[in-house]
């Protein structure tokens, strides 16, 4: 149980409800962002309810990077936990020819999420405590055809918070990287996946827990992804560019 | 939209459906209009085919919110996709607690309103239906309503009880029951044979819950003893110093992470886990608190506890008797299943009261539910069972219902007859449909 609190950043995917529920479980109070806050409301009374903490509802769009700072300095109180779960997975195809879509997902992937945390890394290093989780993706361990545009801004994102963790170390502010896998979300509905490596967004939410809890750096929700991807890394390239994967 | 294979509770024949899983009810409202014959889905928890269609599944889980509570009359306002234990550990530290608890917590309150379900207190507090106090009930088009016993009482009568085929129930209001702990005062006497039982559940009536376990695979003096198990909520004075707390902590779930070998659960094994059960509870005679999940939800102990039937899954049958033949109907039944050595591993008996509404499932007499491996002979004694209800002026409940068929349902409860034609009235017939209401045509 703790006073201070987690602050969600897009606050409206499954994998962030299911987040705000773990913390909300064990007592933290909920600050949860997004666009069109208002949509939020019967999640804030759904965890109120359930878990009687404070629950705080925050406008933000992951985009607009000229906010960030103001977002940051804005806030009722500077939360010890942030949570970025923005993400978007976008059309592979159309970001081929279509350079606004290949710029919204690189923006949406990378570019804002690095903006925010930027901010809070900021702030939390002057405080000298806080931890921030990043929610990157396997997809950005080597570029496949399938999915290289976010994949590319994900192995972007994973390099932006390894490098934050770097210059973060020993100055009280941690930094989790967080590699789902397959997750059974609003985002994958409709595609095939097999069950065995599919998490579902709960067992995001408590591995993410886990690794704030247990000072992790990288996590992956199915250990069977850390081999998987150890494989798919080692492939020649030779051989890979061949490979339908 | 996934496509998937999907069973009920019991695990019992797959129906291939296409899975949708809406967030909000404007996505349901769109779906509505191609998805098309469509049928809600809760958790799953119905055990046979009542929640799937061979057309579209709407998954209501992640329509899972509490969204208004008014602390002074006890009224929770929800979305369907919320259980029923959730609401209960919500509330309990406030002081309120669901009214009716069917055997799982992780029944939404969508499915309880669908089913109307009932609990260990039906005798007092009637069905599920007592604690609704209006719900919204989207139509063909997109269309919510919102009906109550008073507003639109037709669309309100149908709805409980009607097996999600009259709409897709997206909230409802439900009146609280004050309490002052989340602990139960249990008391259980040993029963030596059937007719034993009978006399102690019906003895037991003044308690606010009362069930009764069954020994379905005992013959000749003991052929069903039983354990006669009634409580009462825990008033804070009753509550030890060592206890501590109003609320119980939360024990910890397993789950059964395989199917286990069909071999595993058997006459032998079952015989054996009954002996013991019945043994353990003969010991324990003296009143005992316990916490409300270990009371109401035994099972929910071992989450997918079907799994150890096997792949085969389980068939549950569950039926009432009106008291003027409850006695020696049920002993027929039990009997039945025994003479076709195919005796119920699991068996328990309840007592009901006075029910209103259209299509819902109790009425005043004893209620049986039996459980199964499933197996073609199985199904056999199922049918033979069917006609001794009919014999005996009783019913069976749909949703324990993997295989009823549509002449015996109609035999056996001439409502189904008036469902059918407020569905077709309505023009809801060709929108909602489940495997089990295609199956037994309503």
């Amino acid at each position: 149980m703790t006073a201070s609190g987690v602050l969600i950043l897009g606050a409206n995917s499954d994998i962030a409800r299911a987040v705000a529920h773990v913390y909300g479980a064990a007592g933290y109070p909920l600050m949860l962002a997004g666009r069109a806050p208002e949509r939020f409301a019967p999640d804030m009374s759904d965890l109120h309810l359930r878990y009687g903490v404070p629950v705080t509802v925050h406008g933000f769009d992951v985009l607009e990077t000229d906010s960030h700072a103001a977002f940051v300095a804005n806030l009722p109180v500077l939360p010890d936990i942030v949570i970025c779960a923005v993400g978007l997975l976008g059309i592979q195809a159309q970001a081929e020819t279509d350079a606004d879509h290949m710029s919204l997902v690189l923006r949406s992937n990378l570019e804002g999420p690095a903006s925010a945390l930027s901010q809070f890394a900021a702030a939390f290093e002057d405080r000298g405590s806080g931890v921030l989780v990043g929610i990157s993706s396997v997809a950005g361990e080597r570029g496949r055809a399938s999915n290289y545009t976010y994949g590319a801004a994900k192995a972007g994102f994973t390099a932006f918070l390894s490098g934050l963790r770097n210059r973060l170390a020993g100055k009280g502010v941690h930094v989790v990287t967080v590699l789902p896998g397959y997750v059974a979300t609003r985002m994958t509905e409709g595609m095939a996946l097999p069950a065995l490596l599919t998490a579902q967004p709960e067992d995001v939410a408590r591995a993410i827990r886990l690794a704030v809890d247990t000072q992790r750096n990288i996590v992956h929700v199915r250990p069977i992804w850390a081999v998987i991807m150890g494989v798919i890394r080692l492939i020649p390239e030779p051989l890979f560019k061949r490979m339908k994967l | 939209m996934t496509q998937a294979e999907l069973t009920g509770w019991g695990r019992f024949r797959p129906v291939a459906t296409v899975l949708h899983t809406p967030r909000t009810a404007p996505e349901v409202a769109t779906l509505l209009q191609s998805a098309n014959p469509a049928i809600a889905r809760g958790n799953g928890l119905a055990y046979g085919d009542s929640a799937v269609s061979s057309g579209y599944t709407i998954s209501t889980r992640r329509m899972n919110r509490m969204l208004h509570f008014e602390p002074e009359h006890g009224l929770l306002e929800v979305e369907c996709g919320v259980t029923l234990a959730d609401i209960a550990a919500a509330m309990l530290p406030r002081g309120w607690f669901p009214p009716v608890l069917p055997g799982s917590g992780a029944v939404t309150v969508g499915g309880a309103i669908a089913a109307d379900v009932h609990g260990k207190n039906h005798v007092h507090t009637g069905s599920f239906r007592g604690c609704v106090v209006w719900m919204d009930v989207m139509d063909k088009n997109g269309r919510v309503r919102r009906c109550s016993s008073t507003v639109q009482p037709d669309l309100f009568d149908h709805t409980l009880g009607g097996m999600g085929l009259t709409g897709v129930i997206l909230a409802a209001c439900l009146r609280l029951a004050p309490v002052e702990t989340g602990w139960i005062c249990q008391e259980q006497v040993t029963t030596s044979n059937f007719r034993h039982t009978v006399a102690e559940l019906r003895a037991a009536r003044a308690a606010p819950y009362a069930v009764a376990w069954l020994d379905g695979l005992t013959t000749g003096a003991s052929f069903g003893r039983g354990v006669v198990m009634k409580g009462h909520h825990a008033r804070y004075d009753d509550l030890p110093a060592t206890l501590g707390s109003r609320t119980p902590r939360d024990a910890p779930s397993t789950r059964l992470r395989f199917d286990w070998p069909k071999w595993v659960l058997n006459t032998t094994s079952m015989r054996a886990f009954n002996a013991l059960y019945f043994y353990r509870a003969s010991k324990r005679t003296a009143p005992q608190l316990v916490d409300w999940r270990s009371f109401f939800f035994p099972l929910d102990a071992i989450d997918l506890w079907p799994r150890a039937y096997g792949s085969r899954g389980l068939l549950q049958f569950q039926c009432v008797l009106p008291h003027d033949t409850a006695e020696p109907g049920l002993e027929h039944i039990l009997r039945a299943t025994q003479e076709a050595r195919c005796p119920p591993f699991l068996a328990v008996l309840k007592e009901l009261g006075m029910q209103e509404s259209a299509f819902s499932f109790p009425m005043p007499g004893l209620t049986l539910a039996l459980d199964f491996p499933a197996s073609p002979a199985a199904l056999k004694v199922l049918d033979r069972l069917d006609a001794i209800v009919i014999e005996n002026g009783g019913r069976v409940y749909l949703a324990k219902d993997a295989r009823l068929k549509a002449g015996i349902l109609r035999q056996s409860d001439p409502r189904a007859d008036t469902f059918a034609a407020y569905r077709s009235e309505q023009g809801l017939d060709a929108h909602f449909q489940s495997a089990q209401s295609k199956r037994v045509q309503i």
